[in-house]
């Protein structure tokens, strides 16, 4: 029975790595923007719930409802003022931007906040778990995968179902065309980022709740990220659920074997994808 | 007359301030040489670290500036050219000099099977991918127990010390090991910078630079005119992993301690060295020089405040990348129109009447 747990804890886990994902899929995809900082803003709304959470006392869950509006500023902003700026033909400006951003956001969080490690308490649910036929599984990762499956079918229904979803679209097929038609594709953009920081903050919650966390490990959440992404995928949210899984999956299974080979099984895993499936397991953007 | 002068036409890279500058730079690197003549210990180990992220910078602007390959995984080779050349040192017992020649071989021979899944992602994923490789290479090494595992390893004393180079600089100077230890890999440094700008110079006025250049501007056009773009981009990417994973193996001989964290860290051997190049000017040779002197000006300035000094090099780095895209040598040139290291091929020489021809078409 002990696979049978291995399998049901890395899907478990990989709930947390889509989550990572669904916001980097999502600002590629409308604007083909690659955010370097995307694990540092992860790691950034996981301090902001964490002030919230010990300077005012809310519970976890209630901070990140809080956190959400502020992060959407901080996203709207950080795309119109300065991200906007580097889009174009050419895919250095959006890189090296990004990339000192990440810079940026991981020593200013040293200098705030030390090189400490941090945990969100969630009072006692971290540790609480169901059992589901012959395993227990945590409530927290549970809790964790059920958002990350309700982020995607948010994502699929604000696409589909509503016009802002309509103009999030035609500004990714064709942003002048777009334009002429009275959307604002700067602005488009903006709320996209700010939209992704949402997704973003979700993340932050079961990032800061579930293990511990300091300024330095956003990079290496950028890189789950992209995995997940990349074995889904471009242009799936739910190709991005399942690369989030498998590499889950794979990290578990390596860990199972040797604790040491956790996050380079994850790493082993997204090499076959791209060695088998250059172009992920449920390709859907031709780009 | 048409035959006779038209024979006179040439195509030529040469400027009057590059011709001047080829002889100041000559002085300038036999004054270099001689510096462990008058310079003392810690001004040697200030200069070898400038020329080694120089050669680093350098070979990350052939990657990014010149070939469009935007890699933030160049840690991957610095890291694997250092424990080659640790394991080559320790476990086959060659001479740490010997070793760093290797090392870069080995280096080469790795970017062949990264290069393989890499050039499968376009792009900004080309980037992210670079980091994965990179992330791949040091968890494996640090797995690698005779190396000392996560917690890495020293070199032995023994080997560093008795270096037949090392004797003979000793004796040259006669100075202790230790000294001739930085004498030897700060000559070393010097030699690789100077290999490096001139290969990078050599690479860029041939006819596979121009095709380069060619692909960077427009692919499909580069292309069309029968530029083999995915085939000069590998070489170009195995030619940089030869280069960095020399760096990283002369600059763990020097340090001759090393761990996987260190070795393969993000900060000091890519995020240092894309600043470097963005702060001096990317896709030009002189970008890289200046930049790395701004780079340590800064560093001694800022040294005492710790994390506020990278914060306000990503800051620069990124007012520069929006404002002043070329980098303050690009802001320079773009004014003077001065070249040190000219590539752009133009046409001198033919009739008097024709060249020196004014007017809105001259």
């Amino acid at each position: 029975m002990a696979w049978l747990d291995t399998i049901i804890q890395g899907i478990l886990l990989g709930g947390l790595y889509a989550l990572f994902a669904a916001g980097l899929s999502l600002v590629f995809g409308i604007m083909r923007l690659v955010n370097l900082a995307h694990g540092d803003l992860i790691v950034l709304a996981a301090f902001l719930i964490l002030v919230l959470v010990s300077a005012l006392g809310l519970n976890p869950f209630v901070a990140a409802l809080v956190a959400m509006p502020v992060m959407f500023a901080i996203g709207w902003a950080l795309q119109f003022f300065l991200l906007n700026r580097t889009l174009g033909t050419d895919i250095l400006p959006p890189l090296l931007v990004t990339f000192g951003l990440s810079i940026v956001i991981q020593n200013g969080l040293l200098e705030g906040f030390t090189a400490d490690s941090r945990r969100i308490s969630v009072g006692g649910l971290e540790s609480a778990s169901m059992a589901l036929g012959p395993i227990n599984v945590g409530v927290m990762p549970l809790l964790t995968l059920a958002s990350a499956i309700a982020v995607i079918v948010g994502l699929n229904q604000l696409f589909y179902r509503t016009s802002l979803g309509r103009a999030f679209r035609a500004t990714s097929d064709d942003p002048i065309t777009a334009g002429l038609m009275g959307i604002q594709p700067k602005r488009i953009f903006a709320t996209t980022t700010g939209i992704a920081m949402v997704v973003v903050t979700i993340a932050a919650l079961y990032l800061g709740t579930r293990a511990n966390f300091d300024p330095t490990i956003g990079p290496a959440r950028l890189i789950y990220a992209f995995e997940a992404v990349i074995i889904g995928g471009l242009g799936s949210l739910w190709g991005t659920l399942a690369g989030g899984i498998v590499i889950g999956i794979a990290q578990t299974f390596g860990a199972a074997i040797n604790p040491e080979w956790q996050i380079l099984a994850g790493h082993l895993a997204f090499l076959v994808v791209l060695l088998v499936r250059p172009r992920g397991l449920f390709p859907r953007a031709v780009d | 007359m048409t035959d006779v002068t038209i024979s006179h036409w040439k195509v030529e890279t040469r400027t009057k301030a590059s011709a001047s500058f080829a002889i100041v730079a000559t002085l300038f690197i036999l004054l270099a040489f001689a510096a462990p003549l008058f310079a003392s210990r810690s001004v040697l180990q200030d200069l070898f670290f400038i020329l080694t992220m120089l050669v680093l910078a350098q070979n990350w602007n052939l990657l990014a500036g010149y070939a469009g390959l935007v890699s933030v995984g160049q840690q991957a080779f610095v890291g694997f050219g250092a424990y080659a050349m640790f394991a080559l040192v320790i476990l086959a017992g060659l001479d740490p000099l010997a070793a760093i020649l290797l090392a870069g071989i080995a280096s080469a021979l790795l970017a062949i099977p990264t290069a393989f899944f890499l050039f499968r992602l376009q792009g900004a994923y080309f980037a992210i991918g670079s980091w994965v490789i990179a992330e791949v290479v040091r968890l494996a090494l640090a797995q690698w127990k005779m190396l000392g595992g996560g917690t890495g390893t020293s070199l032995p004393r023994e080997a560093t010390r008795d270096m037949p180079a090392l004797k003979f600089v000793g004796e040259l100077f006669g100075v202790k090991s230790s000294g001739a230890g930085d004498i030897l890999t700060y000559w070393l440094a010097l030699l690789l910078a100077i290999a490096t700008i001139g290969l990078v110079y050599r690479l860029l006025r041939s006819k596979q630079g121009l095709g380069l250049a060619a692909v960077r501007d427009n692919q499909e056009a580069a292309r069309s005119v029968g530029v083999d773009a995915r085939r000069m981009k590998t070489l170009v990417y195995l030619a940089a992993a030869f280069g960095t994973g020399l760096a990283g193996a002369l600059i763990y001989v020097q340090k001759a301690r090393i761990s996987p964290d260190a070795a393969f860290s993000v900060v000091d051997w890519t995020a240092y060295v894309i600043f470097i190049v963005v702060i001096g000017g990317i896709g030009t040779i002189e970008g890289p020089i200046v930049g790395v002197i701004v780079f340590y000006l800064l560093q001694n300035l800022l040294a005492d405040y710790g994390s506020w000094y990278l914060l306000i090099l990503g800051l620069i780095g990124i007012v520069i990348m929006l404002f002043a895209p070329l980098g303050l040598w690009g802001l320079f040139a773009e004014r003077t129109g001065i070249q040190l290291f000219p590539v752009r091929r133009r046409l001198t020489g033919g009739p008097v009447s024709l060249a020196k021809k004014g007017g809105p078409h001259g």
